[in-house]
Formats: C-alpha cells, structure tokens, sequence
C-alpha cells in the first residue's frame, strides 16, 4: 500500500474534487505552452502543425493508453518500446511478402499481443516484479528483433496501407480519428466496467482486491496483454507512416510513453490515474518536443527535456496529491 | 540489522552451487562448441572485457541490495567516456579526464541518490529519466560525433601490464577488494544491509536512511565514471552510445549472482561470478559467431531466469 491517500478530501478552497483539480492544472499547463509557443514562432498556430501535433501525439498516446492500465495496477511495462519495433518488423514483413496489408494489421497485433501476454505470464504465475521482468523482455526482443532484421530496412508499402498513418478524411489527419477512439474505449473501459473498476482496486490494494473474489492474476494477465496489443496497433500506425521498418525505431519510444503517462497524473504506486489524463499528458510532451523543433533546437536535446519533465511531472504530483495537513 | 550480518555468508554458501554451477556449465558447454574457447589468450581476453562490468556491478550491488536500481549507469558510464575523451583531448592529461568523469559520474550519481531518497520517486522511473538526461548530454556534448585523438596515456592503460598482468584486471580486482572490505568489513557496510533488510532500525539508531541511500547511489555514479577511463581507454576515443545498455549487462551479472531484489541480501563474490558468466556467455557467442543480437537476447533470458528461480527460493 503506497503512503499516497488515494481518496483525500477537497483542498478546503476548491469546489472541484481533487482529481479534477489534477486535471484542470495539466490542461492549464497544456494551454500555457500553446500561449508560450505561439508567441515564440510564428509557424506554431498554423492548422498544418496543430494537426502534426495532434497526429505526433496519436502515437505515443497509443502506446501510453495501454501502458496507463498496467501503471495502475502499480506495474510498468518497460518492454512496450521494443515490442513496437519487432511488431512493426514482422508487420512489414508478413505485407512484402503477402501483399496483404490485412494481414500484416493482424501480425503486428497479434505479436504485440503476444509479447504482452508473456509478460503477464512472467508477472502472474513466474511472479517476476514487472519492473524486471519486462525490462529482461526488452533486451530480448531487442535481440530477436535485430537478428531477424540483421541490419536490413524494409520500405516500400502498398498506398491504402500508407493512408492510416498518412491519410486525411474530412480534413483530420485518420490517426486523430483513431486516438479519439481508443480515447472513448479506454476511458469508457476503466470507468464504466467492472473490469476497469477492479483494475483500479487492484493497483490500490492488492490483498484486498483478492479477498474480495477479483480474479487478480486474469486481470493482470488481461492489462499486459492490452498494453502489448496497443504497442502493436501503434507499430502499425509508424510502419504505415514511415513507410518503412527498421530494428531500432523503437529505442526512443519508451521514455515518452512513460512520460506522458506519469505527466497525464497516473500513479506509479497504482490505482490513480485516468486514460484522459494521459491522453493530456501525451499532449503536452508532444507539445514541449514540437515547440523545441519549432524554435529550431537540436534534436539530441529531446531525451535530456524528456527526462527532466519526467522527474519535474511525477514530483509535482506527489508534492500537489499531499493532502494538506 | 545483526541479523542480516550473520545470515549473509550461511545463505551464501548455500547459494554457492546457483551461480557457480552456471559458470562451469557456460565453461563446459562453449570448451566443447568454441574452437579457442579454453585458451589462455582468450580466457585472458575474457577477464579484461569484464573489468567494466565488475566496476558497474559492484555498486549495483550494494544498490540492488537497498531494494534500488539504477537504470542510468551505462548511460552515465557513456558521458562519463565522454569526459575522459574529451578533457584529456584538451588538456593533454589523463588525471584530469578522470577526475573529470569521476566528477560528472558522481554528481548524476548523487542526483539519483536525491531523487531516489528525498524526492521519493522510485528508483526505475528516476533512474530511467537520468539515462535520458545522461544520453542526451552524450549527444549534446560530443554532437553526436565521436572523439578521437586522444592522448596515448589513455590508451595505453587498457594495453598496459604490471609483473606480466594486464592493469585493467589489477583494476577490476582492487575493486573487488575495496567494495569487500566496504560491505564487509565497515559500519557504512553493515548500514547498507539494513538499508534493504530493515530501514526503520537504522532511523531508531539515530542514523539517516535517506544519507546512506544518496551515498550507495553516489558510490554507483562514481564508479561508472572510473570505468568511463577504461571504456575509452579500450576504443581509444569517445563515442556517444559506446555503453548504452551496459547496465543491463550489471544487473544480469547481480541478478545471476543471487543478490535478492527484495530483502536486502547481497553477494559480492556470487557478482563477480555473475560477471564473468556474462562474459563467458558473450564471449562464448561471440565465438561459435553468433551475432551480438543474439547475445543481447541470450542476456535478457538469463535474467528472466535467474529471477524466475530468485522468486522460487524466496518462496521455498
């Protein structure tokens, strides 16, 4: 049981509860950058890069939505990186050689799935901490995926396939329609099921949430797998978008994931957090990495800046979750 | 606290055949699939190639055994080879390129310590978010580009011998004797025990936890910048992502090794162990030719491994 409260009362001076007063500062935030940025270049406020951002920000939101269950649960996922390169791999693979983007859409899913799956295996029954267990299931599928792209790249991709990451419809980049989507379905998921409640309870209290007859291991096994699959919907989203699939594309994936998580206020001790909030969170960080390519700032920044909002976000929400004594 | 003190050497006897019987199985199986496996020039080249590793796995050690982690160490062991490279580039002394990276290695070391210990924030996020700030200081500093021409001083101390054996092993050795002698034989040893087995005692005996912790993470940091010395030593130049993914290779050889990662026991012989099977291993791939992914992969499996059957005797 973490020393955070998870149900403390409203500040004394606030007639919102404390999540939405959580919420309410990161879109704050959110805004604040637009206000900075829209002032420091002229180029920020045009429709062109707003719909960039928000497509940016699809992709690492696909990742992060999955990976908000598994935080919830007090767990991480440190492999969702990785998971997204060989995905992406055997996807472009399964489409040179079939042709059949269908099929490759299904491959990239099910191996996603699949690697997710076993790290809810090594979680729930070989009873690994999943820090450890999926950061060991990193490394090895950063192997496997090396050694079966054995430094080639593949590129080329039928054109329907290159419309879900690239295409428009009504003007909306088809990403954004995606991300509003899975938005609906995962916050719908963790709020208004009983499977997303006991997800949260699970992450509160474990011992609890057993004693009370919730199918502890099912649902971890289940959160694993859906944070899996989500790294192999977003390996699809990349391949079609980059048109190409290379060993390493998923190296500087997962910190930002992590990061907009932790920025969207999920707890790293579970059982707190929203997938809007991390949907906010995937947001800003876009928002800040944007703004640095805007004003024309080295791209060998991002990982110190990414870092530093990391450490700056998860402080600011232990410091602001205390409740005031 | 006495406790932990007194059970330790009982708990690593019994451990003794885990981590040992690995070795010898390594050894045995690449003596017969390894054309050269089990020469002298090899064996040798084995022991060199770990003496980076035993300098990242000591203190992850004594990390590990406070229930931590720290995901930054090649991250900072890179920035850190950097400093050498680039310090002895200017200044055309090696003493202060070291003194630099031990500089630079301690300060991200003492960073983790306080984001760890004060901040509270827990220790895989706060060390994975130093890596990012440590691998993007790499690129900022170096441009992405690596650092050559180096002074020979720097160079010539991974070629250099002392009475016939090689300085990076003397190096590797005296490091297991000071951490030996730190663990073992001193308070601040005893202390780091109860780090991880019972914290609260160390906050009856009037000590302060969250001290001793910033020094454990600042020990780690200070010693990837050590081993920054011998990394550049041995590519003879600094390369932004030379020791990327090193740590992991650290907490491979701590976890094989049989330190707990959840009660504050630690085995600094069954590390060195640890070490030399990852290098066995590696080596050994490296040999039947098989390519360094399948090394990496090979790696990740053993973890999984050595903390499947760390889970079972905790259970037992």
């Amino acid at each position: 049981m973490s020393e955070l409260a998870k149900d403390t009362p409203r500040p004394h001076w606030s007639f919102l509860s404390q999540n939405a007063m959580q919420l309410f500062y990161r879109l704050l935030a959110a805004f604040l950058i637009c206000a900075v940025l829209s002032i420091l270049s002229d180029s920020f406020l045009n429709l062109g890069n707003i719909l960039n951002v928000l497509r940016q920000a699809s992709l690492t939101f696909f990742i992060a939505s999955g990976l908000t269950l598994v935080v919830l649960t007090a767990g991480l996922d440190l492999s969702v990186g990785a998971n997204v390169a060989l995905s992406a791999c055997l996807a472009g693979m399964v489409i040179h050689q079939t042709g059949s983007p269908t099929l490759g859409i299904l491959t990239g899913l099910l191996a996603g799935g699949a690697v997710g799956l076993m790290n809810g295996v090594m979680v729930t029954a070989m009873r690994i901490p999943s820090f450890i267990a999926t950061y060991g299931m990193l490394w090895v599928l950063n192997g496997v995926t090396y050694w079966y792209m054995a430094g080639e790249t593949i590129h080329g991709f039928p054109a329907g396939f290159r419309l879900i990451g690239s295409g428009y419809f009504l003007g909306l980049p088809i990403p954004v329609y995606l991300l509003l989507v899975f938005l609906a379905i995962g916050s719908l998921f963790a709020h208004r099921t009983v499977w997303g409640q006991e997800i949260y309870a699970i992450g509160a209290n474990p011992v609890a949430a057993r004693l009370s007859g919730i199918p502890v291991s099912r649902r971890l096994l289940l959160v694993y797998t859906v944070s899996g699959t989500m790294a192999g919907l977003a390996s699809i989203i990349f391949l079609s978008r980059l048109n190409s699939a290379e060993a390493d594309i998923g190296e500087s994936l997962t910190l930002p994931a992590i990061a907009a998580v932790l920025i969207g206020g999920t707890s790293l001790f579970g059982g707190v957090g929203t997938i809007f909030g991390t949907f906010v969170g995937s947001l800003i960080l876009t928002l800040v990495l944007n703004g640095m390519n805007l004003l024309s700032i080295n791209a060998n920044w991002q990982p110190l800046v990414t870092g530093i909002i990391v450490i700056i976000a998860v402080w600011l929400d232990m410091k602001t979750r205390r409740p005031a004594s | 606290m006495s406790d932990a003190v007194v059970i330790g050497p009982i708990r690593a006897v019994r451990r003794l055949p885990g981590v040992a019987i690995v070795l010898v199985l390594l050894i045995g199986l690449f003596g017969t699939i390894a054309p050269g496996f089990l020469s002298a020039a090899n064996l040798a080249n084995v022991l060199v190639q770990s003496t980076i590793l035993i300098m990242l796995a000591l203190p992850m050690t004594l990390i590990i055994m406070t229930e931590g982690i720290d995901l930054s160490m090649g991250a900072v062991l890179t920035l850190t080879s950097l400093c050498v490279a680039i310090v002895s580039l200017a200044t055309k002394s090696m003493l202060l390129g070291l003194g630099a990276a031990v500089l630079v290695g301690t300060l991200f070391g003492l960073a983790n310590g306080w984001l760890v210990a004060i901040a509270k924030i827990p220790p895989f996020v706060a060390t994975l978010a130093t890596l990012g700030m440590a691998h993007g200081l790499s690129l900022i500093v170096s441009d992405g580009q690596s650092v050559v021409g180096i002074p020979h001083s720097v160079r010539d101390i991974y070629s250099a011998q002392l009475l016939g054996v090689p300085v990076p092993i003397l190096m590797g050795v005296a490091s297991y004797c000071i951490f030996h002698a730190l663990l073992y034989h001193t308070r601040f040893g005893t202390y780091v025990f109860a780090l991880g087995g019972n914290r609260e005692a160390l906050r009856y005996a009037g000590l302060s936890p969250n001290r001793l912790l910033i020094a454990v993470y600042a020990i780690g940091g200070m010693m990837a910048g050590v081993a920054g010395l011998l990394m550049t030593a041995r590519m003879n130049s600094g390369h932004p992502t030379a020791g990327l993914g090193l740590e992991f290779d650290a907490i491979a050889a701590v976890a094989v090794g049989g330190t707990s990662f959840e009660r504050g026991n630690g085995w600094l012989l069954g590390t060195v162990l640890g070490v030399l099977a990852v290098g066995v291993l590696r080596n050994g791939l490296n040999l039947v030719s098989l390519p360094s992914s399948v090394q990496v992969a090979s790696v990740g499996l053993l973890v999984i491994l050595a903390m499947f059957l760390d889970g079972l005797r905790s259970r037992a």
